[in-house]
């Protein structure tokens, strides 16, 4: 094929393409043009039944408790299988003192990383009912905090500081916690994931009744989740590295 | 559509075809990184600050991640061929 015919192919397909997209966005309706009935109805009730100043929260840790669990349990699901594979085909052990030293600014950068983002993470989640964020953005930034000292001091630290079955002791336990948040809904009388903690002034960090318990609790999981997916990535690329 | 919104969605049409664009590799995983938060400010224009967080964790710290692992243990079964 001669490089005038691709030529006039390609410009062919992408004019076609482009009429197509064209065509496709101009029977969008207008942005912020809405007609479902669910957000209306949240918008009207959430913060009156669950103290829950951001209406996301409520959904995701409230009237959606039961499919945030699954989400949860995918997550710590597929990390276990990360988990499993790796250290099965992982030939021998990594020594962490052999590992790549870092350089002055980099360390410089990382002193003042380190804390802002592990600091900024546990903000997130605590606020989550009250500003946007909560446990899984919280949780990420945390353990991203976490994973850095591994290049702000070095990798022997780091993995001194991360030992596996600390990551997999909260990955596991953050699961743990949001069932049996959701048990207690049972015990107190009421319904599976039902609330049973006063909904507080709204407004206020003990405000929202069991949302900020479950946001915690993915928060803990998803930081531990994260943790040990990272450092079984960064164990497999110097365990190749020393081979 | 306001200007910021506009603006915003020029910079991700931008950033995209800057991902497709680049040659190298290691080059690519740094343009996706800077498409990845063109990502968070369109979020953030288009009134989903929650969406947008998370694109801050998903597209400027695990894609990151995982990308460069890949890069690094690619380039090392090429150089041992």
């Amino acid at each position: 094929m001669t490089r005038r015919l691709r030529t006039g192919l390609f410009l062919a397909g992408g004019a076609g393409l482009s009429a197509l997209f064209a065509w496709g966005f101009a029977g969008l309706p207008a942005f912020g043009d809405y007609h479902g009935v669910y957000g209306r109805l949240l918008n009207r009730d959430a913060l009156g039944q669950t103290h829950a100043m951001s209406a996301i929260a409520a959904v995701t840790f409230d009237y959606r408790g039961f499919d945030t669990m699954g989400e949860d349990f995918i997550l710590f699901a597929s990390v276990l299988g990360v988990a499993l594979l790796l250290r099965q085909v992982r030939e021998r052990d990594v020594d962490a003192g052999q590992a790549v030293e870092t350089s002055d600014p980099v360390r410089a950068v990382g002193a003042i990383a380190v804390p802002a983002f592990f600091l900024l993470g546990l903000f997130v989640i605590a606020h989550g009912y009250l500003t946007p964020g909560g446990g899984f953005q919280g949780g990420v930034v945390v353990a991203i905090a976490i994973v850095l000292l591994s290049i702000a001091v070095d990798y022997g630290s780091y993995a001194a500081l991360v030992r596996k079955p600390l990551a997999d002791l909260v990955d596991g336990l953050g699961a743990g916690a949001y069932v049996a948040v959701g048990v207690g809904g049972l015990l107190a009388g009421s319904a599976f994931l039902e609330s049973f903690v006063s909904r507080g002034k709204i407004g206020e960090l003990t405000s929202s009744g069991t949302i900020a318990l479950l946001s915690w609790a993915s928060g803990l999981e998803v930081a531990g989740a994260t943790l040990l997916l990272a450092s079984e990535f960064l164990e497999e690329l110097l365990a190749r590295r020393q081979r | 559509m306001i200007p910021l919104q506009a603006v915003s969605l020029a910079l991700v049409a931008a950033g995209g075809l800057g991902v497709v664009l680049a040659r190298d590799v290691v080059r690519q995983a740094f343009v996706n990184g800077f498409y990845g938060l063109s990502l968070v400010v369109l979020f953030l224009v288009f009134q989903a600050p929650d969406v947008a967080l998370s694109a801050i964790t998903v597209g400027g710290a695990a894609a990151p991640l995982v990308i460069a692992i890949s890069i690094a243990r690619v380039n090392r079964r090429e150089r041992g061929r």
